[in-house]
């Protein structure tokens, strides 16, 4: 054996499997199962260690790690506008709220206003990109449980809200158009009307999602009664979330504790009722029609004005400035070249990302560089409820559990 | 959040019952914090429990190079009925970065426990399952703190397979 496999079967050996048999029988015996870290149903680089006994589960061990790539250090190198595009790959599918809660943060410690117009603009790309993260969760979610066309479906309206973040930010993902103070760029002429194009069309799809999976049979008795936990055991892992919601608590930190102008809009909260997989699905779904409906209200009152705040300290000056004004011109270079620095502190920013409180903890030092940023990233959290939740069920079911968890390997690995 | 006055007087009312419990109060743009002994951090927080904050949202470390003592734990806690959010903070040392861990109270504070041992080395005592979660299990050093290097780190492949981290060159 190379000293790779030994150090291989050492690391196994390290793993506990302290999972009890039901001790009905002595004949029954218990199977180790390693699931992943490559399989197409772990949703990424995710390892599952299962404890079987014959077909039901009586525990897993989720092993994460693989896609750790150390964001949060190298972010400790970079000054703060530089740390948003880094910051945006960890959860890959909620790239706006990765920036969001970062550059919260970094606005908290520098005191300053944003914008009404930038706050509206964030909240319509925070919620394009949470319909957006919804339609890969329902789409690779029902590709889980046998049906192939949903995938197609979820993402040709997937592609819609990517070509509208392109008209906007000019990128498909990991926009970077988040900035501290605002947003980078107004929306250009033809956006408005591609956006209400699809705000139009995206409850009508919805529906036919609905009607595609709620009277397939075959789904509803999947998800139905399976992977039930009770709402103390969410609340006691810091669950959060529309895994908590499912269970029938409404919190959501957008009507909790409004940012960004999410007080200004009307939406509905939707909750479960027993929080099996099967609410899980609804609450999902159901949050696709309250986003469209806060982009449409988001849409009709845009404020009018700058949308970056107008403090040159923070925010780079317009393009034809620089021609004229000696003052601009500085401003650019400082900005460009060393950054803006930021008065000592710690500040902890949550926001409700698709996968629940997504939180921004920056701790300043001064200096043009963030001495310590980590991100509470929700997906990491909830995993732990991934056991609680498959204990004692089929392994069928686990597959089925774990897509309505919906871990996004990226955000719990960093 | 509490102001700086509620903050003050949350500080006095743990003091009242063990005079060593709260260190020091930092209040900065509206973030509560209470800096705890951590030799009394258990009892700091399941007091806290008491007082509606029941839910622990996060849990991180910090290393404070080069202020001493260097590492940090904080607790940021959230009262999810009066949407209230405090934070605790503990300092450890490098040199014996030991503190009680909270898993019997916040069970979810199991996976960022040990995602705080594996990137700063504190050791939760007690914890049921303290193992590094993100980094290799043989890897050595804490790569959060601010002294390790960025950089550097040899890719695995099959040629330099033998000299790579934790093993002999």
């Amino acid at each position: 054996m190379s000293s790779l496999t030994e150090d291989y079967r050492k690391r196994e050996e390290s793993i506990s499997y302290s999972a009890e048999s039901a001790g009905e029988s002595e004949t029954h015996e218990l199977m180790t199962l390693n699931i992943g870290p490559h399989h197409p149903a772990t949703h990424g680089v995710l390892r599952l260690i299962a404890t079987l006994e014959g077909e039901v589960v009586r525990d897993v061990k989720p092993l994460v790690g693989y896609v750790h790539t150390g964001i949060e250090k190298t972010a400790e190198d970079k000054s703060y506008w530089k740390v948003i595009p880094v910051v945006e790959r960890m959860d890959y599918l909620a790239y706006y709220f990765n920036a969001m809660a970062f550059c919260g943060a970094v606005e908290t410690l520098l005191d300053i206003e944003v914008p009404p117009r930038a706050q509206y603009l964030r909240v319509i790309h925070l919620e394009l990109n949470r319909i957006m993260s919804h339609l890969v969760w329902l789409g690779t979610s029902a590709l889980d449980l046998g049906a192939i066309s949903m995938f197609w479906y979820c993402f040709r309206e997937r592609e819609t809200v990517l070509d509208l973040f392109e008209m906007s930010s000019g990128q498909r993902m990991h926009t970077r158009y988040i900035q501290v103070g605002g947003v980078f760029e107004d929306i250009p002429s033809g956006f408005e009307h591609k956006l209400r194009q699809f705000i139009e069309l995206m409850p009508r799809r919805a529906d036919q999602y609905a009607d595609l999976l709620e009277k397939n049979q075959i789904a509803v008795e999947r998800l139905r009664g399976t992977g039930v936990v009770d709402q103390e055991t969410m609340l006691g892992l810091s669950v959060t979330g529309p895994l908590l919601r499912a269970t029938g608590n409404p919190w959501d930190l957008r009507k909790a504790a409004p940012y960004s102008s999410y007080d200004h809009f009307d939406f509905k909260i939707p909750v479960g009722t027993v929080g099996d997989n099967y609410d899980r699905f609804r609450v999902r779904h159901a949050e696709l029609y309250e986003s469209v409906k806060i982009i449409e209200q988001a849409l009709d009152g845009l404020p009018e004005g700058p949308f970056i705040t107008p403090d040159r300290k923070v925010s780079l000056p317009p393009r034809h400035e620089l021609a004229t004004s000696m003052e601009a011109l500085i401003h650019h270079f400082k900005l460009v070249t060393e950054g803006f620095r930021v008065p000592p502190g710690e500040a902890y920013y949550p926001i409700e990302g698709p996968r629940g409180e997504l939180g921004c903890f920056v701790r300043a030092d001064g200096s043009a560089k963030p001495a310590r940023v980590h991100m509470r990233d929700p997906s990491f959290t909830n995993l732990q409820a991934l056991a609680p939740m498959v204990r004692d069920g089929y392994i069928a079911d686990l597959i089925a559990t774990l897509a309505m968890l919906d871990p996004i390997l990226g955000g719990i690995d960093r | 959040m509490p102001d700086a006055t509620g903050l003050e007087l949350y500080a006095q009312e743990l003091r009242d019952r063990d005079g060593e419990s709260i260190v020091d109060t930092e209040f900065h743009r509206n973030r509560a914090t209470l800096v705890a002994n951590p030799q009394k951090i258990k009892p700091v927080l399941e007091a806290l429990q008491g007082k509606g904050y029941t839910s622990l949202a996060s849990l991180h470390g910090v290393d404070y190079y080069p202020h001493e003592p260097r590492l940090g734990v904080l607790y940021e806690l959230l009262d999810m009925e009066r949407v209230d959010r405090i934070s605790v903070k503990a300092r450890v040392s490098t040199e014996d970065p030991r503190i009680d861990s909270v898993v019997e109270l916040f069970p979810g504070a199991e996976f960022p426990e040990r995602e705080v041992y594996d990137m700063f080395g504190v050791v939760f005592e007690g914890h049921p399952d303290l193992r590094r979660i993100l980094m290799p299990e043989d890897y050595e050093g804490f790569p959060q703190r601010r002294d390790f290097p960025t950089g550097g780190e040899p890719v695995l492949f099959t040629f330099n397979e033998e000299g790579s981290y934790g093993r002999d060159m």
